[in-house]
C-alpha cells in the first residue's frame, strides 16, 4: 500500500501540472458551514460527512469535498474566466464498509467559462485523461442535460415535470412517478378516496403543527388538477425509455439519441451540445471512437452535476471507487451566485488509487 | 472468570428480563438495596449479572465488555452499524414489543404514504424557506428508511423524549418513534403513515460476537443455551 508521503508527494506533482495547464490554486478551509451543505445536499450529507459544532459558529462539517467551497469562493470573489487546483484531505464518514476510506487526499481541477463549453468539459476531460495515461482505467461518461432536456420538453403539466425534475437523481422514485404520469399505475385508493370526498378537508383531529390548512387545500388542489392532466404519451414514455438506456461509444450514441429525437425534439439543442463536445475532445487527441457514453450515467451518484459527467474506473479493480469522476454544474453555481452564475465544469482524482493500482501493475 | 450478562437496570424491562430467565431456571436479582445496580445470579455457574441503561447494552456488547445482553431490536438497529456483524440473535423475549413509525398530523387528510410525504415535503420547503423537520432519537434508521424509500426535503431534529409533542409545539411537522398501541400518538392528534413502519422491535437476547470466550465462559454460555432450549 502508498504510504502518506508516496500519495502527497503525487499529489503534488499533479497539482502542479494542472497549474501548468492555467490553474489557480486554492486552499480552502477544512471545516465548511452544515448550514449551506444542508441546504444543498439534504439529510443524506449527514450520513456522509463529519458533522462538529461550537456555541458560535454552530454545526461545521469536515470537508467532504472542494467543489462546493472552490464554488463560493469564485462566486464571492473570482474573476472570469478562472481556472482552479487544489489538493488536500476530504473526510467521509463511513457507516457500513470498514475497507473504505473516511480520509483521502483528492487532487482537482475547476474550469469557469462562459464562452466554450464543450471546449472546458474537454479540456477537463482531456487533463485528467493525461494524468492516468498509462493506468488500467475504463473511462465511462454521460450527459445529464439530455435527460433534463427531455423531462422539460414533455408535453405535461408543469407540476408533473418539477416533480420528475426533483427526484432526477432517484431513479427508483423518478421511475415510480413516470409510470403514474403515464397512467401505468393506477392512482391510489385513499387518493381516489380522498378526491372523491364531499369535503376532502374534513377531519376530526385538531388542527395542529406549522403546516396550515391554506397547503392542505392547495395540495389537495393540487392533487385534482394532477388527476384531471392526460397521460404522458406512449410516443414520449417510448422515447424515454429508449434513451434511458441509450449505452454505446460515443459516435454511435450521438447517433441513435439522434434516432431518439424524432420522438423527443426537446432533446435536440443538448445533442448539438453533445456534438461539439465530441469534436472538442477530437481536437484535443481524445479517441471518443473508444470512449463509452451512457445516458443514465451518472444519475446516483452526481447530484450537482447537470450536463457532461465522467469517471475513470478500474477496470480489474471492480472493488475499488472510482478513480477520477467530475462533471458540468452550472446549476450549483447558480444556487451559491445569489443572483449570479456561471458554466463551470471540473473534477477530483484520487492519487492514493493511482498509486495502489500501479504497485499491482508492477 | 465469568459470564457476564447484561440486563436493563431499570423498570418493567428489568423485571420482564428476570421473570423470563426465572423461567428458565436462571435467577436473577438485585444484589442488596433497591438502588444498587450490582446484580446477583443463583442457578447457574460462572454467569454474573450486570446492570445497565438499556440504551447502552449494545455498545458493551460491541465492545465485547458484556458477552449476552438484553435489550431492544430497535436499539441494536440503530446504535451499530452492520450489527449483524458484531452480535448475534439469541431469543425474543416476547415482550417490549414497539413498533418504529413514522407519523404525521392526523388533520393532514392528504398525506397517508411516504410518496405524499415526499410531496408534502417538497411544497412545504417551498412555501416555508425550511426543510419539513422530523423528530426522532433514531436518526440512522429514520434517515436510510427515508433514503431507500426516495423521500427528500426532510431534515431530522434530534428529540430524546416526549417526541409526540414536538408538532404541537412546532419544533417539527412529523415524528419518527417507538410506538406500542399507538394510545400516546393518537392523545397528541398524529397518524401512522401507511406504509411508515421502520422497524418492528421486541426486547431480545444477543451475543456479543466480539468478547472474549474463554473456557469457563463458553462452559457458561452452553448451559445457558441448553436451559434455553
Amino acid at each position: 500500500m502508498p504510504n502518506r508521503s508516496q500519495i502527497q508527494a503525487r499529489a503534488a506533482m499533479m497539482r502542479v501540472r494542472f497549474e501548468a495547464a492555467g490553474a489557480q490554486v486554492v486552499d480552502p478551509p477544512l471545516l465548511q458551514s452544515a448550514e449551506t451543505l444542508l441546504d444543498l445536499y439534504g439529510e443524506d450529507i449527514r450520513a456522509r460527512a463529519y458533522v462538529t459544532s461550537d456555541a458560535l459558529r454552530g454545526e461545521q462539517m469536515l470537508r467532504p469535498d472542494f467543489t462546493l467551497p472552490v464554488v463560493q469562493m469564485h462566486m464571492r470573489d473570482g474573476a472570469e474566466p478562472a481556472r482552479y487546483t487544489y489538493s488536500g484531505e476530504v473526510f467521509r464518514r463511513q457507516e457500513h464498509d470498514p475497507d473504505r476510506a473516511n480520509e483521502y487526499i483528492q487532487v482537482g481541477y475547476e474550469v469557469f467559462d462562459r464562452d466554450d463549453p464543450a471546449g472546458a468539459d474537454a479540456e477537463v476531460f482531456s487533463l485528467f485523461a493525461l494524468q492516468l495515461r498509462g493506468l488500467p482505467l475504463r473511462a465511462a461518461t454521460g450527459d445529464i442535460g439530455i435527460l433534463t432536456a427531455a423531462v422539460q420538453g414533455l408535453r405535461t403539466s408543469d407540476q408533473r415535470k418539477a416533480a420528475l425534475m426533483r427526484h432526477l437523481w432517484r431513479p427508483r422514485r423518478f421511475r415510480a412517478l413516470l409510470d403514474r404520469f403515464a397512467g401505468r399505475k393506477p392512482e391510489p385508493d385513499h387518493r381516489a378516496a380522498l378526491l372523491g370526498a364531499a369535503d376532502p378537508m374534513a377531519c376530526d383531529a385538531p388542527m395542529i403543527g406549522k403546516r396550515r390548512p391554506a397547503e392542505i387545500a392547495a395540495r389537495i388542489a393540487a392533487l385534482r388538477a394532477d388527476r384531471d392532466t392526460p397521460p404522458i404519451s406512449d410516443t414520449e414514455m417510448a422515447g424515454l425509455d429508449a434513451l434511458l438506456g441509450v449505452r454505446e461509444t460515443m459516435p454511435y450514441a450521438l447517433e441513435h439519441l439522434r434516432d431518439i429525437a424524432v420522438d423527443l425534439p426537446q432533446i435536440t439543442p443538448a445533442l448539438d451540445r453533445l456534438e461539439a463536445r465530441i469534436a472538442a475532445l477530437q481536437a484535443r487527441g481524445v479517441d471518443v471512437s473508444k470512449l463509452d457514453f451512457e445516458a443514465s450515467y451518472g444519475r446516483t451518484s452526481m447530484e450537482y452535476y447537470d450536463g457532461f459527467v465522467f469517471g475513470f474506473y478500474a477496470e480489474r479493480r471492480p472493488d475499488l471507487p472510482p478513480i477520477a469522476t467530475g462533471g458540468r454544474y452550472d446549476a450549483l453555481t447558480r444556487r451559491l451566485g445569489n443572483g449570479a452564475e456561471i458554466p463551470a465544469v471540473g473534477g477530483v482524482l484520487r492519487p492514493d488509487l493511482m498509486l495502489e493500482i500501479e504497485e499491482a501493475v508492477r | 472468570m465469568t459470564l457476564k450478562l447484561g440486563v436493563p437496570s431499570k423498570g418493567r424491562l428489568m423485571e420482564k428480563t428476570f421473570a423470563w430467565f426465572a423461567r428458565h431456571g436462571i435467577e436473577l436479582s438485585r444484589a442488596g438495596s433497591d438502588r444498587e445496580y450490582a446484580g446477583k445470579v443463583d442457578g447457574i455457574e460462572d454467569v454474573s449479572l450486570i446492570l445497565l441503561s438499556a440504551g447502552e447494552i449494545p455498545r458493551e456488547l460491541a465492545a465485547g465488555r458484556i458477552h449476552l445482553g438484553v435489550t431492544g431490536t430497535d436499539l441494536v438497529h440503530e446504535k451499530l452499524p452492520r450489527w449483524e456483524q458484531q452480535v448475534e440473535e439469541i431469543a425474543p423475549l416476547g415482550f417490549g414489543q414497539a413498533d418504529l413509525v413514522i407519523a404525521v398530523p392526523a388533520c393532514w387528510v392528504d398525506v397517508e404514504t411516504l410518496d405524499d410525504l415526499d410531496a408534502a415535503a417538497a411544497a412545504f420547503r417551498a412555501t416555508h424557506g425550511h426543510r419539513l423537520r422530523i423528530a426522532t432519537k433514531y436518526h440512522r434508521l429514520v434517515r436510510e428508511f427515508l433514503t431507500d424509500s426516495g423521500v427528500a426535503d426532510y431534515t431530522l431534529v434530534d428529540s430524546q423524549g416526549a417526541t409526540e409533542g414536538t408538532v404541537m409545539n412546532e419544533t417539527a411537522e412529523a415524528i419518527a418513534d417507538i410506538t406500542s398501541t399507538g394510545e400516546t400518538l393518537r392523545a397528541n392528534h398524529l397518524k401512522i403513515l401507511s406504509d411508515g413502519l421502520i422497524l418492528q422491535s421486541q426486547a431480545t437476547l444477543w451475543r456479543s460476537r466480539v468478547a472474549e470466550y474463554g473456557a469457563a465462559e463458553k462452559a457458561a454460555l452452553a448451559e445457558v443455551l441448553r436451559r434455553l432450549g
